[in-house]
């Protein structure tokens, strides 16, 4: 079986699976990385939204041959040890977790969101398509605009 | 205190007594309003669903387990299911408060199923707080004086000259000592203390303080651990392959050999709902499950589609006949589609079956009924069954139903190991659960300015109650305020539905149509589709009148509770403030769980066909308040579902099946849906809680609804209002 050598959090990994097999279950099933959650398996809800190299991807339809030698980051590896990231901060600032199942994607989505659009508008954030059954949106929407403000160091 | 243990690194351990809860026979305000013609009270008006729970479990509410350790903290051990309901903070802060301790020095653990709890451990109708309110107060405030006696005999002290705070006692000459320390002392049997109570409400400083949760920090760090996560040795992952059409059961598997030859394919087996795979990753199940060529013998609704369902519903609720003798008839009929429960967690479970025992995990909110369940199947005896609840990702009513528990026991039985069972999403929501389509005629009658009558006949498809809260009411049965002989599903919909308003002779009644689908109870059972549809018929009960929305609700709301509850949302939400074209204002009132609720929101329905909540006022009475960032974040999830259902939401069946299977099918409402502005306003907080997980959906509806109505000038009828099918359906 073919071997696939990729960073998670950091760290380099090697695990032996079918060049197909998709991520998600790389790293939940054979890596024991449980942060990603599965919610459809077809890049619909976005539960599993983790970073390609730096940007939201969905484990869920991208093989694991295709992260060979590159860097993935779930939310496992988001905050720095103890140190929260700021929109994990935000996040706990306005307790927007539900039943918190959707949330490793929700981070994960809106950390992108604020690399790429640092003041983000109401439209920005409309534009993320994760699915959060609890209806936690509105708690969303206030800690990506709290994250906004920690990260540019309000 | 009944019993005490001292085990291994337990010190004090202790299994407390707590009164029996009280029920007020009254629980009416004397009716104010002398223009309108009052109702009778409803028999919900005088014991809810929740109570009736409340009293089956009241002869084990002294069962709760709380237990101090040396290190300091204490843990409580809750029989009941967290599932993003929130009721572990609020819970840990029921401890904190009496036992002078902060918050997060207290964990709470879910408990196994414990069927000596007998009712007790259910989690449903809105209850939780309800129930463990006093409990959990009597526990930790005997901890705590377990722990003063203790320190009082260590010190030399009398207890009265020592005092309690985050975790140390102090005497008045300064010595101090740590509860951690006390641990092992306050265990002691033979240690006296005296009569105990908690303290009283007013000096309350943890309870009512708005508080994070005691998860938030590993639920986003993605440290927290729902059924999936979990390490069960050699437990692998298991995917079903199931019937296309609902029940539909196994004929023959015909490629068996060419599946079990396939990569990572470990185990394969026929259950009875369907065919199951085991395999090394997920992935490899799902592909090899898909790769199954199965014929299948057919389900149980194989002919019934949305026009055969509907029709059934509509001839089941009986009609009003010709216009009444005196006069002005209001009507209304309205359809509401069957709704997934969809929670974002896949129905999962985990499952260890040896010959003599099982072990199974999974998020359940019935636990005692799954152990039962998976003792029969397994034909094993019931305490063979160890049932531990893990925490869930989300539910709204759905875990109350152990499918997936004990579908992985089967599974694990017939492949002779453990096994991690996942549904993936289109199962989820094809052969999951939803909540029933229902029909709803309405008529209400006004004449001389005043309401005479207004009656409501719903006809529902049957809704399963077969997880134990059945088993609940009728061992409460003798006690219900309703005519013998009903069953469950009348039982509990006369227990729920009441009207909060005098709107003369008022009649509400339920006719169930037995179908053999996968329904359940959904996020405020009935009332949801019937109290929303009256809230509709409200608004054009006022119009018809010639009155403004709010002052009719004014005018006929039975108690001043109620009407504070709308005029705060009034004026918060600027009730009546111009609108552009295409936007406006609707409101919704709702009572239930002795909790009042009013939904205000601002409707953008310029396109008809994509309308969007663009602002929310939501104003509450939920008398004491636990945890109000708890409280606030339900009632924006009871509005999300509002929204969802409302206007896009829902299933639609065809020849025996769900078409939904996927979140870009099954519109529940995404970011783009959300108001970009929510404000949510709590009455003062006075005497016990009230139920809030459920309250807030059928106002959310109600009032998006009245909205859309005004802003379209179009009745809405049809739930969800916007309903193609805009995809191509998965295959079956
Ligand atoms: S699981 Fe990856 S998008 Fe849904
Ligand atoms: S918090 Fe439960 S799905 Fe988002």
């Amino acid at each position: 079986m073919p071997q696939h050598t990729f960073t998670v959090n950091g760290k380099t990994v090697t695990v032996e699976a079918p060049a197909d097999l998709p991520t998600l279950w790389a790293l939940r099933d054979k890596l024991g990385v449980t942060g990603p959650k599965y919610g459809c398996g077809i890049d619909v809800c976005k539960a599993c939204t983790s970073h390609l190299d730096g940007e939201a991807f969905n484990p869920c339809v991208t093989p694991v041959s295709e992260v060979a030698g590159r860097s993935v980051t779930t939310i496992e590896g988001l905050a720095d040890g103890e140190l929260l990231h700021p929109v994990q901060q935000a996040w706990l600032e306005q307790d927007v977790a539900q039943c918190g199942y959707c949330q490793p994607g929700q981070i994960m989505a809106a950390v992108a969101l604020l690399r790429r659009t640092p003041t983000p508008t109401d439209a920005d954030i409309d534009a993320i398509e994760n699915v959060c059954r609890c209806g936690s949106y509105f708690r969303v929407r206030q800690a990506i605009k709290r994250a906004a403000e920690l990260m540019r160091g309000a | 205190m009944t019993s005490s243990r001292i085990g291994r690194r337990t010190v004090l351990t202790l299994l407390v007594a707590a009164p029996t809860l009280t029920v007020a026979g009254n629980l009416l305000d004397t009716p104010t309003a002398d223009a309108v013609l009052p109702s009778l009270p409803a028999p919900a008006d005088i014991l809810d669903l929740g109570d009736v729970l409340i009293l089956a479990g009241t002869p084990t509410a002294h069962m709760l387990v709380l237990r101090v350790d040396p290190d300091g903290t204490a843990t409580l051990r809750l029989p009941r299911a967290e599932v993003g309901q929130g009721i572990t903070t609020a819970a840990a802060m029921l401890v904190a408060e009496e036992l002078d301790l902060p918050v997060e020095r207290v964990r709470v653990e879910l408990d196994d199923a414990r069927p000596e709890l007998l009712f007790n451990q259910l989690t449903g109708s809105s209850n939780t707080i309800r129930s463990v309110y006093g409990p959990i107060r009597n526990a930790a405030a005997l901890a705590r004086a377990r722990l003063l006696a203790a320190a009082a005999a260590r010190l030399r002290v009398p207890t009265g000259a020592l005092t309690t705070r985050a975790g140390v006692i102090t005497a008045t000459d300064g010595r101090a000592a740590r509860y951690g320390d006390l641990a092992a002392a306050a265990a002691d049997p033979k240690l006296f203390v005296g009569l105990v109570t908690p303290k009283p409400e007013r000096d309350f400083t943890v309870v009512g303080t708005p508080t994070s949760r005691i998860d938030a920090r590993a639920m986003v760090t993605g440290k927290q651990r729902y059924t999936l996560d979990l390490d069960v040795p050699g437990a692998l992952p298991t995917m079903v392959r199931r019937a296309p059409t609902i029940n539909g059961t196994v004929r023959s598997v015909d490629n068996e050999a060419v599946v079990r030859a396939m990569p990572g394919v470990l185990a394969l087996a026929v259950i009875p709902t369907g065919v199951a795979v085991v395999a090394e990753t997920f992935g490899q199940a799902l592909d090899a499950k898909e790769a199954l060529a199965v014929t299948w013998n057919g389900g149980t609704v194989d002919d019934e589609s949305d026009d055969t369902i509907t029709a059934k519903l509509r001839a089941a609720a009986p009609g009003f006949g010709g216009p009444p003798l005196l006069g002005r008839a209001v009507d209304a009929e309205f359809d509401f589609a069957f709704v997934s429960h969809a929670p974002m967690e896949t129905n999962s479970a985990v499952a260890d079956v040896r010959a003599d025992r099982a072990e199974v995990w999974a998020g359940l909110k019935s636990p005692i009924n799954a152990q039962e369940g998976i003792a029969k199947a397994l034909g094993l005896p019931v305490d063979k069954v160890t049932v531990h609840v893990t925490q869930g990702g989300g539910s709204f009513g759905r875990r109350l139903f152990a499918d997936a528990a004990l579908e992985a026991a089967l599974v694990s039985r017939a492949v002779g190991r453990p096994v991690k069972l996942m549904w993936s999403r289109v199962d989820d929501m094809r052969h999951g659960r939803a909540r029933a389509a229902s029909h709803h005629k309405i008529r209400a009658v006004h004449a001389l300015g005043n309401v005479v009558s207004f009656e409501h006949r719903v006809a529902g498809v049957e809704t399963d109650f077969g997880h134990g809260v059945g088993d609940a009411i009728t061992a409460e049965a003798a006690q219900l305020p309703v005519a013998g002989g009903l069953v469950f599903a009348q039982v509990v919909f006369l227990t729920t539905i009441k009207s909060p308003y005098n709107l003369g002779l008022t009649g509400q009644s339920l006719t169930e149509v037995p179908l053999k689908m996968h329904t359940g109870s959904w996020r405020s059972v009935y009332s949801a589709n019937t109290r929303g549809a009256e809230e509709i018929v409200v608004d054009e009960l006022a119009r018809s009148m010639g009155r403004d929305p709010v002052a009719f609700r004014r005018e006929f709301l039975k108690t001043d509770r109620q009407r504070a509850v709308l005029a705060k949302a009034a004026t918060e939400g600027q009730w009546g403030r111009a609108m552009p074209a295409g936007f406006a204002q609707g409101i919704a009132f709702h009572e239930e769980y002795k909790s009042c609720v009013v939904y205000l929101v601002e409707l953008d329905a310029r396109d008809p066909a994509d309308p969007r909540v663009v602002r929310a006022t939501i104003a509450v009475d939920t008398g004491r308040v636990i945890n109000p960032r708890g409280l606030e974040s339900q009632l924006l999830g009871a509005l999300t579902d509002g929204i969802s259902t409302t206007l896009r939401a829902g299933l639609h069946i065809d020849r025996g099946l769900p078409l939904e299977g996927s979140y870009s099918q099954f519109h529940y409402a995404r970011q783009k849906d959300s108001p970009t502005d929510v404000r949510i306003f709590t009455m003062p907080t006075t005497g016990t809680p009230g139920g809030a997980g459920e309250l807030g959906v059928p106002a959310a509806v109600g009032a998006i609804a009245n909205a859309y109505a005004r802003a379209t000038g179009r009745k809405p009828r049809r739930f969800p209002l916007n309903f193609p099918v805009d995809f191509d359906p998965f295959p079956r």
